[in-house]
């Protein structure tokens, strides 16, 4: 049904210089800039649909699709529609109860097996060149987004702390504070929020840190002011809101395998042929639309990330 | 006249009116697009929660009459049941029809190869003939038999709760306290258990032993 036809991909030298596409933040803000003192600009930046402006500047994106052409989800869908355990366990409280979450000032510790430990101020992250990459989310409970996402690839960030030859993993921390977090309040759980990366999957440069999304920064409840994004695996690795980052010998526990061992592996790629144990990943609702589409191996991004797992057995390393 | 109407059938129509408010507020919220980012699974949650409260609801009018006497119960039994299948119904229409647009490949996965989704067909595959046949004319047409083949509803509501459990991501409190609250619902239909429950209740209130009805006089056939 939804099968995608050879036809409709595109080729590859198209598809690979669309990704080089990308624009930095600076070029962004210069548009902006400029386009404010009425100077005419060539950037392209279609109309968002249902988009609210509502600090005085409108989302804006490069392109209005993903590279397969699928259309971008609209920013308010982004932006109220939301899986932060932190804030509730409903998705549309995340926007009102993150509204007045405190990112100023904020420190990433970088650390581990590292030769140059190292704690990064904000402002000393926005300094990694920004650029713009549009990225498919799957959610691991079968629905989707495309997002536009602004941010830089993990790898860079990595090569500046120099990690050292024992590392084999790179463990994220979420910040752990229940005074602004009410869902850290309860004892269901167990805070923080922690993911895993094997070494080769963090310095894949599909792997990036996010700060921002549809060209503004990123709103708290997608996880200001810093996060992970790892298209090809489901959603809940994007680890939101990032305090703290090691580089470890073992593999990290993640939060979502402490919490149900059966359910969730450390990897969590994106497979269709790998049902969740309750629910089938055959299948995705993008958000917007009604029917289904079908599910993509890794997320569409099979040939970029398949190799980093050949040879291994996706339905016991799931 | 209508202060009297009201009086005599303030539950019916508190049961009538409160059963049709969620579906109205469902309604609205359509309309609205205020059903967050992804509509469809917000009216199956909804309508699928709704359902089950209608559910407990109706397993209540029992257990009230027969531990507290308050015979009212008994004259919204049917309509609870019957407004909770209703909102079964739409929920498993939106779920078959609406989500996997009765494509029997993906209904083949995302149905019959899936735990909680078999409880849920299970339960409604017995709240259907519960449904058409709650009229009276059926009552009397199945006589004794009625009563057997209504009971299953407790097996359905079980199945509910077990569709529920198994469905949630991971902290189960919510369905949990469901599960608890049908347990009671369940228990204290047991002879025994009633029996023990009114007791306890007319020694609290200082009366003799068995001066309750503890009857299930709802059962007989009008």
């Amino acid at each position: 049904m939804n099968t995608i036809l050879s036809s409709e991909i595109t080729p590859e030298h198209l598809y690979l210089s669309r990704r080089k596409f990308l624009i930095g933040a600076g070029a962004v803000a210069a548009t902006a800039l400029l386009s404010a003192c009425g100077v005419p600009t060539t950037t392209v930046t279609p109309a968002v649909p249902g988009a609210t402006p509502t600090d005085g500047t409108a989302p804006r994106s490069t392109m209005g699709t993903d590279e397969l052409g699928d259309k971008l989800t609209p920013y308010d869908s982004v932006t109220n529609y939301n899986n932060y355990y932190e804030f509730s366990l409903d998705k549309e409280e995340p926007a009102r109860l993150a509204q007045g979450f405190k990112t100023t000032p904020w420190t990433v510790q970088v650390g581990g097996l590292v030769n140059n430990p190292k704690t990064f101020g904000m402002e000393d992250l926005l300094k990694f060149q920004q650029e713009e990459r549009i990225y498919r989310l799957r959610c691991v409970e079968a629905w989707s987004m495309v997002i536009p996402w602004m941010g830089f690839p993990l790898s860079r960030l990595l090569k500046e702390v120099d990690p050292l030859s024992k590392a084999k993993y790179v463990r994220f921390e979420t910040i752990l504070d229940p005074q602004q977090m009410p869902g850290q309040r309860g004892g269901y759980f167990h805070w923080p929020y922690v993911e895993g990366l094997r070494m080769d999957e963090a310095m894949h440069d599909l792997t990036i840190l996010a700060t921002g999304l549809y060209g503004k920064p990123l709103p708290p409840q997608d996880g200001a002011p810093i996060r992970l994004v790892v298209p090809w695996k489901y959603g809940f690795k994007g680890a939101k809101s990032l305090v703290k980052i090691d580089l470890v010998e073992a593999m990290p526990i993640s939060f979502w395998m402490a919490s149900a061992p059966n359910e969730y592996g450390f990897y969590a790629n994106v497979n269709p042929d790998v049902s969740h144990p309750r629910w089938s990943q055959a299948t995705e609702r993008r958000i917007g639309e009604l029917s289904r589409r079908k599910t993509l191996l890794f997320n569409g991004y099979a040939d970029q990330v398949a190799h980093l797992y050949d040879g291994m057995d996706l339905h016991k390393y799931f | 006249m209508t202060t009297k109407m009201l009086k005599a059938h303030w539950l019916r129509i508190t049961v009538h009116v409160g059963a049709l408010i969620p579906l109205a507020v469902l309604a609205w919220d359509y309309a609205h697009d205020q059903l967050t980012a992804d509509p469809i699974r917000a009216i199956i949650l909804r309508t699928g929660k709704t359902a089950l409260i209608l559910l407990m609801l109706s397993l209540t009018c029992t257990p009230v009459n027969t531990l507290f006497g308050f015979k009212p119960a008994i004259k919204v039994r049917r309509a609870l049941g019957m407004y909770a299948f209703l909102y079964a119904a739409i929920h498993v229409a939106v779920f078959l029809g609406v989500d996997y647009g009765f494509d029997p490949v993906l209904l083949k996965d995302a149905l019959f190869e899936r735990p909680y989704a078999l409880a849920g067909l299970a339960a409604f595959t017995i709240l259907l003939p519960l449904a058409i046949t709650a009229t009276r004319g059926w009552m009397k047409r199945l006589g004794p038999a009625w009563k057997k083949l209504h009971r299953w509803v407790y097996l359905a509501a079980l199945l509910v709760i077990l569709h529920f459990v198994w469905l949630v991501k991971a902290d189960i409190r919510e369905p949990l306290t469901y599960g608890a609250v049908v347990v009671v619902l369940l228990m204290v239909r047991i002879p025994r258990v009633r029996k023990w429950v009114s007791r306890m209740r007319n020694q609290l209130h200082g009366k003799p032993r068995g001066s309750f009805i503890t009857r299930d006089v709802s059962r007989q056939i009008p």
